[in-house]
């Protein structure tokens, strides 16, 4: 069962990195211009 | 794109056709705006058959775009009509020098809103053109609030050259003052969305513990396997809890401080009892632990608020927006006679103002100098211009269309009319009654009648029956879970962010929290008649002789005037004339082969009474006449247009049960036009905006719940004073800052839509908060004799949230009539 404390660890590891992205993207305004993100990369050059 | 480089507006014979103008649709619009040409006399800018343009602004703004090598442009664009022509034209000079900021580092930055963007290109063109210029540091535009922020280096007045590029191309910027900068809204929108996002996290991982935990159940797993697992959901819900409850927690404080309850005050009770007896059986290594359930309530309540609150900031961003465009400065006239742009408000009464055509008049006072005509829809609800001249009274947030005019100012700033009228919404709008949402109104009995119970439970249990006091606290907790209100608190908000998306989608948005309740109370509508039921524009009625008819659009392609404008738009492409001359608020002469040929009022053609036939001598609607050398006379009659789908609105919203009101600032004639043809037996003519405050007020004191349908200034007013009002997207900034709601389009079909839907909408949250308290009735005498056990709360509690919710769901679905 010692399986179970690294595989938890893991995946806690894991969803805390996932977290941590979220909140740098929240802060550096990603979720500030929803519609124009979808355009924009229609007109990359 | 053809490889030619087009400089100037020499551009005949560019080689392979461009795919843009190769239609024959080139023929009949801009090839910059996109608007219609209709024989305007700026065709003498047309250069070959490729390309057409409207006037030399759009000739020079194409230039400018193909030398900079961004002709890509016009291939990838999305003209969306329903936004402002991209035609550069003389716009207002702001001082920008006032709303710059200088930061730390000697960056510059400015922020202005952009009008006239139409879709993904025109952002690429911007940012493009910016570029290109030297010392920018950035200048990106943000679509959703539609701003632009420019960041350069090096001394302050280069903003003006920057702003004047993007100007060029057919924008309108105007700055924003930084005052009216709403950071404040922006950062409630991260405090949730950061709140929602640890709830996530640790719903799905204590989530992913408890299953762990259920299964063990069946598998026999170890009590100190279970321990530790507990152990973990705590560490994990506890910080989550504390942080991603605290816009419940805040909500519910401040609501008791008021001596108010509201539903965060059981949600918040909820979680943190769920929570704190959770951690209880953890120290003591029970099996009543409840982590999962308290961090998933969050995580689908802070859902629905993070919704709730993107689309009615997309709302508020839409009103900034327009509020900021209005934002303006006067042309003062100094005394030595030179002129200076200064701020609206500080204008000091007595003092001399130049108004431009096409300008907004921003003061109240007298003409001096100069006939025109103004469109003072804005403030009369009156369709057709008025002219003046010397002497005439005129108000500001009109808009001087013809010639320029010198005006003395009699009141500025906050004494004007439109300040007052601004006013008395203000006042309507602190009248109106606090409407109490459904959800408080249950959470006010819910509450206390929960808690009671809880009490009662822990007196009974441990004074009643002798239990040990810990038993029996243990008991009064599960009472006190199980009335958990999971489904009760998501049953509202379930259904208003399903509701509230499928308008948004549907080009409807809902300003106030509480409009799709109030909308479902509505029994009567009220219409305001100009640019309400019908469009802002006028239409041709009938057809005349054509080669009449020709002449006289040759004619109007001079003006502006909103007649002469109507008239050009049913003639299509006609040949200009060249020599006409535009008499202010009369009409048009021109000197042709056969003598001189006039367009205009019936006065400046010279008719009498003897000219007149029948029908023609009643002035009921909008008329141009033709005189021309050797005819008869010929008239122009022009008629409002009704809005599609207005008359089938009308009907349906009567066929419901509603009952429908006219209520118009316009003259009888035309209101009783309207009415008739709209099947509307309620119609009222000429009223002020303090009448039509007490047209709203007088239905309420009948029992009436009152819809206002509005757009002008002078419905602003009233449409405060309505129990809900709704603007549509076409109405004046005014009208649609107090508006509950504002509805995209031309049609008039999503005030039917918006009806239908929010009567569903209320059936399905009282079927959601009946399915709740159902549940809790049901549960609540096996919690209260203390047969609950971990695996019949962790089913009882999903089953119902989950029947809530596929509940819910279900408005997505059907049409919204």
């Amino acid at each position: 069962m010692t399986v179970l404390i690294y595989l938890i660890g893991i995946s806690l590891a894991l969803g805390a990195g996932g977290l941590a992205l979220f909140l740098w993207s929240l802060r550096s305004g990603q979720y500030d211009d929803l519609d124009g993100a979808a355009n924009r990369i229609l007109f990359d050059d | 794109m053809n490889a030619t480089t087009l400089t100037g507006i020499s551009l005949e014979a560019a080689g392979g056709v461009p795919a843009e103008a190769s239609s024959s649709a080139a023929d009949a619009v801009c090839a910059h705006c996109g608007e219609p040409l209709a024989g305007t006399a700026d065709t003498s800018f047309a250069t070959g058959q490729e390309r057409r343009f409207c006037c030399p602004g759009c000739a020079a703004a194409y230039a400018t775009i193909q030398s900079l090598g961004l002709g890509r442009y016009y291939t990838q664009r999305v003209l969306d009509t329903t936004r402002r022509p991209l035609r550069p034209e003389p716009t207002e000079r702001f001082d920008l020098a006032r709303y710059i900021r200088t930061e730390a580092n000697g960056i510059q930055t400015l922020e202005l809103a952009v009008d006239g963007l139409q879709c993904g290109a025109c952002v690429w063109l911007i940012e493009s053109v910016l570029a290109r210029e030297p010392d920018l540091v950035s200048g990106r535009v943000n679509m959703t609030t539609r701003r632009l922020r420019l960041a350069w280096r090096g001394e302050a007045g280069k903003a003006e050259r920057l702003v004047g590029r993007i100007e060029q191309l057919g924008y309108r910027l105007v700055p924003f003052d930084r005052a009216c900068l709403a950071a404040a809204s922006e950062n409630a929108d991260r405090t949730l969305l950061r709140a929602l996002a640890v709830a996530g996290f640790a719903a799905g991982n204590v989530m992913l513990l408890a299953f762990g935990v259920w299964v063990g159940f069946a598998q026999h797993m170890g009590p100190a396997t279970r321990v530790l697992m507990d152990w973990l959901s705590a560490l994990i819900a506890l910080p989550a809890v504390a942080y991603a409850g605290m816009p419940f927690f805040r909500s519910a404080v401040g609501a008791l401080r008021a001596g108010r309850t509201n539903m965060d005050v059981p949600i918040s009770l909820g979680v943190l009892v769920v929570t704190g007896q959770s951690l209880v059986e953890t120290l003591r290594a029970g099996a009543h632990t409840y982590f999962e359930s308290a961090v998933m309530l969050l995580f689908f309540l802070l859902l629905g608020r993070v919704l709730d609150q993107r689309a009615r900031q997309e709302a508020r961003a839409t009103a900034e927006h327009l509020l900021a465009l209005r934002t303006s400065e006067v042309t003062l006239l100094q005394p030595d006679g030179t002129m200076r742009r200064v701020p609206q408000e500080s204008l000091p009464p007595g003092s001399l103002i130049f108004v431009a055509p096409g300008e907004r008049i921003g003061a109240d006072g007298v003409v001096e100098q100069g006939a025109s005509s103004v469109d003072a829809s804005l403030v009369t609800g009156e369709s057709l211009p008025e002219s003046v001249g010397v002497g005439s009274n005129v108000f500001a947030g009109t808009v001087n269309l013809e010639a320029p005019l010198r005006i003395r100012v009699k009141a500025a700033g906050s004494s004007t009319l439109l300040a007052e009228c601004v006013r008395l919404i203000e006042a309507a709008e602190n009248a109106r009654g606090r409407f109490v949402i459904l959800a408080d109104r249950v959470a006010r009995y819910y509450a206390p009648a929960v808690h009671g119970l809880a009490l009662t439970t822990l007196w009974i249990w441990w004074l009643g029956l002798q239990a040990p006091f810990g038993q029996s606290l243990l008991i009064a907790a599960s009472v006190l879970i199980i009335t958990c209100p999971c489904a009760l608190a998501l049953a509202v908000p379930a259904v208003q962010v399903i509701a509230t998306g499928r308008l948004f989608r549907q080009g409807i948005l809902l300003k106030s929290p509480t409009a799709l309740e109030r909308l479902a109370e509505v029994d009567t509508v009220i219409f305001d008649k100009t640019g309400t039921l019908t469009e802002p524009n006028f239409m041709l009625a009938g057809m005349p002789d054509q080669e009449a008819f020709r002449l006289a659009a040759s004619l109007a392609g001079i003006s502006r005037h909103p007649l002469a404008r109507a008239l050009l738009a049913a003639s299509g492409p006609v040949p200009p004339v060249s020599g006409a001359v535009e008499y202010a608020g009369s009409g048009i002469a021109w000197a042709g082969p056969e003598g001189e040929v006039r367009l205009g009022s019936r006065s400046f053609c010279g008719l009498t009474g003897a000219d007149l036939l029948g029908d023609e001598a009643n002035p009921e609607t909008p008329e141009l006449w033709l005189r021309r050398p050797n005819h008869q006379p010929v008239r122009f009659a022009f008629m409002e247009r009704l809005r599609p789908e207005a008359a089938e609105t009308v009907r349906h919203l009567a066929a419901q049960g509603f009952g429908v009101v006219l209520a118009s600032g316009d003259r009888a004639e035309a209101v009783r036009a309207v009415a008739a043809a709209l099947g509307i037996d309620a119609a009222h003519a000429g009223l002020t905006p303090v009448e039509k405050i007490a047209l709203v007020k007088s239905l309420q004191q009948a029992g009436h719940r009152v819809l206002m349908v509005g757009d002008g200034l002078n419905d602003g007013p009233s449409l405060a004073a309505a129990d809900i009002s709704a603007s549509p997207a076409s109405a004046t900034e005014i009208a649609q800052n107090v508006a509950d709601l504002v509805f995209q389009g031309r049609s008039l079909r999503p005030v039917a839509e918006v009806l239908s839907l929010a009567r569903r909408a209320r059936a399905v949250m009282r079927q959601n908060l009946g399915l709740a308290l159902f549940y809790n009735a049901a549960m609540v005498p096996l919690a209260m004799a203390g047969y609950v056990t971990p695996w019949l709360a962790a089913a009882a509690m999903s089953a119902s949230s989950l029947a809530v919710m596929l509940n819910s769901l279900r408005l997505q679905r059907g049409t919204g009539r």
